[in-house]
């Protein structure tokens, strides 16, 4: 049964991983083996999006498949649930910027490897970054920006964590539509990722998480 | 040696059309959209630029006259609606002094403007939908046109008369003033269109395209479902996305066939949702290569140039978008690898781009000077070739743009 949720989780047969699930919990399966059977699903659809066999539509499909079976699982939940978290990740668009798909996208993916992430949303100014990188302490931040604006407002993001003497905690990833090297320089970010996984791997290199 | 603008005009002309040809022109032409640009260039806001004419035009006319590029575009269609979209109440875009800083450009909304359940009725009868749902969600001033009844069901002297009631409604009269308001700042946008192209034509410069269509899976993605929604719906509706391409697609030829009637026959197709990192090569072939290709053939058939901005990455999909008549498109590319286009696409489609915004916006005019040199050099050779940056130059600093459009015309001669 658990292999047979996961792989209709992993092949987006979304009505019969619902369905399964609903077996599942009414057989008295332990609900938090069966958040363990999303987790392994969540790591085969990221892994096919590694390597390119996946794309956006999958991704999105996993993220509702996933939503409907958390709620079946969730009814049987007692209490809070401690899950392990590898690190905390912040992550936002950048001032005057409010493009979101590729931001929401990697909070997803960063999230379902396992990561706290803290979304400050879109047209996020430079002291909300750092206020958050004070509160939330997380050692990564993650800026994101589709427009050319993104560019100016991402260096005066950095700026403002080297001003307020925080650079050395914090590591920094950029990246959305016309982000390269060029602009990591031109940021003093400590590196750009073209993909979601590009950020799940940066966040896992910087937290020391496997 | 100062040659006459209508004799400017007729060389440039050619020297695109050679590129486009395949042929070799005297030297690679070089354009851009300026998109917002100009008004940076000649120092007034963007709000300034979307709703003041006079202003708009001078920084234009400014901008254009300095840097001397092969084609130009239209402002007037793409910017400067402030008055039409403000009057109308529009959702689909923030803008300067509306959700936007009034030093920057517009941004696009992303939204499910039509719901998954919402297939059936566009597929019933678009207009119908567009009018009574679509547009109240997009235009909040024609709201209440959610209230009217199936205008079709107006037939004759017995048959649906009053249906007309609903346009006494308080708030469809309102919507309705509305609407006559837009209308007026519509036609002020058109003919001030007209008089900008002729005032191009007269400094010399053709017009780039002739209209603007898309590929019909991104017109429903972009618009009405949103990005989200289109890609749930490759799994959860996939008869009914094929179905809506299909009602989109005769919508988008027309819209594109429209260049028929204009002096130039390029017609702009911005690519958003088929690009690499969006979806499978499977989904590509099966819902947005076949009415894009359809589109593409249908637009060269009737006499046309289709301009195809591959914005993002297709490195990919470039066997696959080969499949096109010869000679008569031309690619725009944006990230997708260009020098191996040029190995895959030399015989078929003339190669446009892609000085990277990056380098555009914070490089040195000697970095935007070695990028042209590398695209002259490999992509320029044996024609096909027009020099841009890699999309809408915006941001770009002034000296990069001159240093682009300068080091082209120099050294991008072919003779």
């Amino acid at each position: 049964m658990s292999r047979d949720l996961i792989d209709a989780i992993v092949n987006m047969r979304e009505k019969e991983a619902a369905a399964i699930a609903s077996n599942l919990s009414r057989s008295g399966e332990d609900p938090l083996a069966m958040l363990e059977y999303c987790k392994h699903a969540m790591e085969i659809v990221g892994k096919r999006f590694e390597e390119g066999t996946y794309f956006l539509p999958e991704l999105i499909m996993a993220g509702e498949v996933l939503k409907q079976v958390s709620e079946i699982v969730k009814l049987r939940l007692r209490g809070e649930v401690q899950t392990e978290r590898l690190g905390k990740v912040i992550i936002g668009t950048v001032k005057g910027d409010i493009h979101d798909i590729g931001k929401d996208i990697v909070v997803f993916m960063l999230d379902v490897h396992g990561f706290e992430v803290m979304d400050l949303g879109i047209d996020v100014p430079p002291q909300k970054f750092v206020d958050a990188v004070n509160d939330f302490q997380a050692p990564v931040m993650g800026l994101s920006g589709f427009l050319t604006l993104a560019f100016d407002s991402m260096k005066a993001t950095v700026d403002a964590v080297n001003e307020a003497g925080l650079r050395n905690q914090v590591k920094i990833m950029i990246g959305g539509g016309q982000i390269d090297d060029e602009i990591r320089k031109y940021t003093g970010a400590d590196a750009y990722g073209l993909s979601a996984m590009d950020a799940v791997n940066l966040s896992k290199k910087w937290t020391g998480a496997q | 040696m100062n040659k006459a603008p209508e004799e400017q005009y007729r060389e440039r002309q050619r020297r695109v059309t050679d590129a486009i040809e395949l042929n070799i022109p005297d030297r690679v032409p070089v354009m851009s959209l300026l998109g917002f640009f100009p008004a940076k260039y000649a120092g007034i806001t963007c709000k300034e630029a979307m709703y003041d004419d006079e202003k708009m035009m001078k920084a234009w006319v400014e901008t254009v006259s300095e840097l001397q590029p092969d084609t130009h575009e239209n402002p007037f269609f793409y910017l400067s609606f402030g008055s039409v979209l403000g009057t109308l109440d529009f959702k689909q875009l923030k803008w300067p002094g509306q959700g936007v800083d009034i030093g920057h450009g517009y941004q696009f909304v992303e939204g499910e403007y039509m719901k998954s359940e919402d297939y059936d009725a566009f597929l019933f009868d678009p207009t119908d939908f567009m009018i009574r749902s679509y547009w109240p969600r997009i235009f909040e001033a024609l709201k209440p046109f959610e209230k009217l009844p199936h205008l079709r069901e107006i037939i004759s002297y017995y048959m649906g008369l009053g249906h007309f009631a609903a346009f006494g409604l308080p708030e469809v009269t309102k919507a309705i003033e509305a609407l006559l308001k837009a209308a007026k700042a519509a036609r002020k946008m058109v003919s001030g269109g007209i008089a900008y192209e002729q005032k191009m034509k007269e400094l010399g410069f053709p017009i780039q395209f002739g209209s603007t269509t898309q590929a019909p899976f991104d017109t429903l993605g972009d618009f009405f479902r949103g990005t989200r929604g289109a890609m749930l719906d490759l799994y959860r509706n996939p008869d009914k996305v094929l179905q809506a391409i299909e009602k989109f697609y005769p919508i988008m030829l027309r819209l594109g066939g429209s260049a028929k009637k204009r002096e130039n026959k390029g017609v702009f197709i911005p690519i958003h949702k088929g690009l690499d990192s969006f979806m499978s090569e499977g989904h590509f072939k099966t819902f947005f290569w076949p009415s894009l290709r359809r589109l593409i053939t249908d637009l060269i058939a009737e006499g046309l140039n289709p301009i195809v901005l591959w914005e993002g990455d297709c490195t990919s999909r470039l066997e696959i978008i080969a499949d096109i008549p010869k000679g008569k498109a031309v690619y725009w590319l944006e990230r997708t690898d260009i020098f191996k286009a040029k190995e895959i696409l030399r015989d078929i489609v003339c190669i446009r781009g892609n000085v990277p915004l990056s380098i555009m916006c914070t490089g040195t005019s000697d970095d935007v000077r070695a990028y042209c040199k590398k695209l002259i050099d490999y992509v320029g050779k044996g024609g096909g070739f027009i020099m841009d940056c890699s999309t809408v130059l915006d941001d770009a600093k002034p000296e990069n743009v001159k240093a682009m459009f300068e080091f082209t015309k120099e050294f991008g001669r072919y003779d």
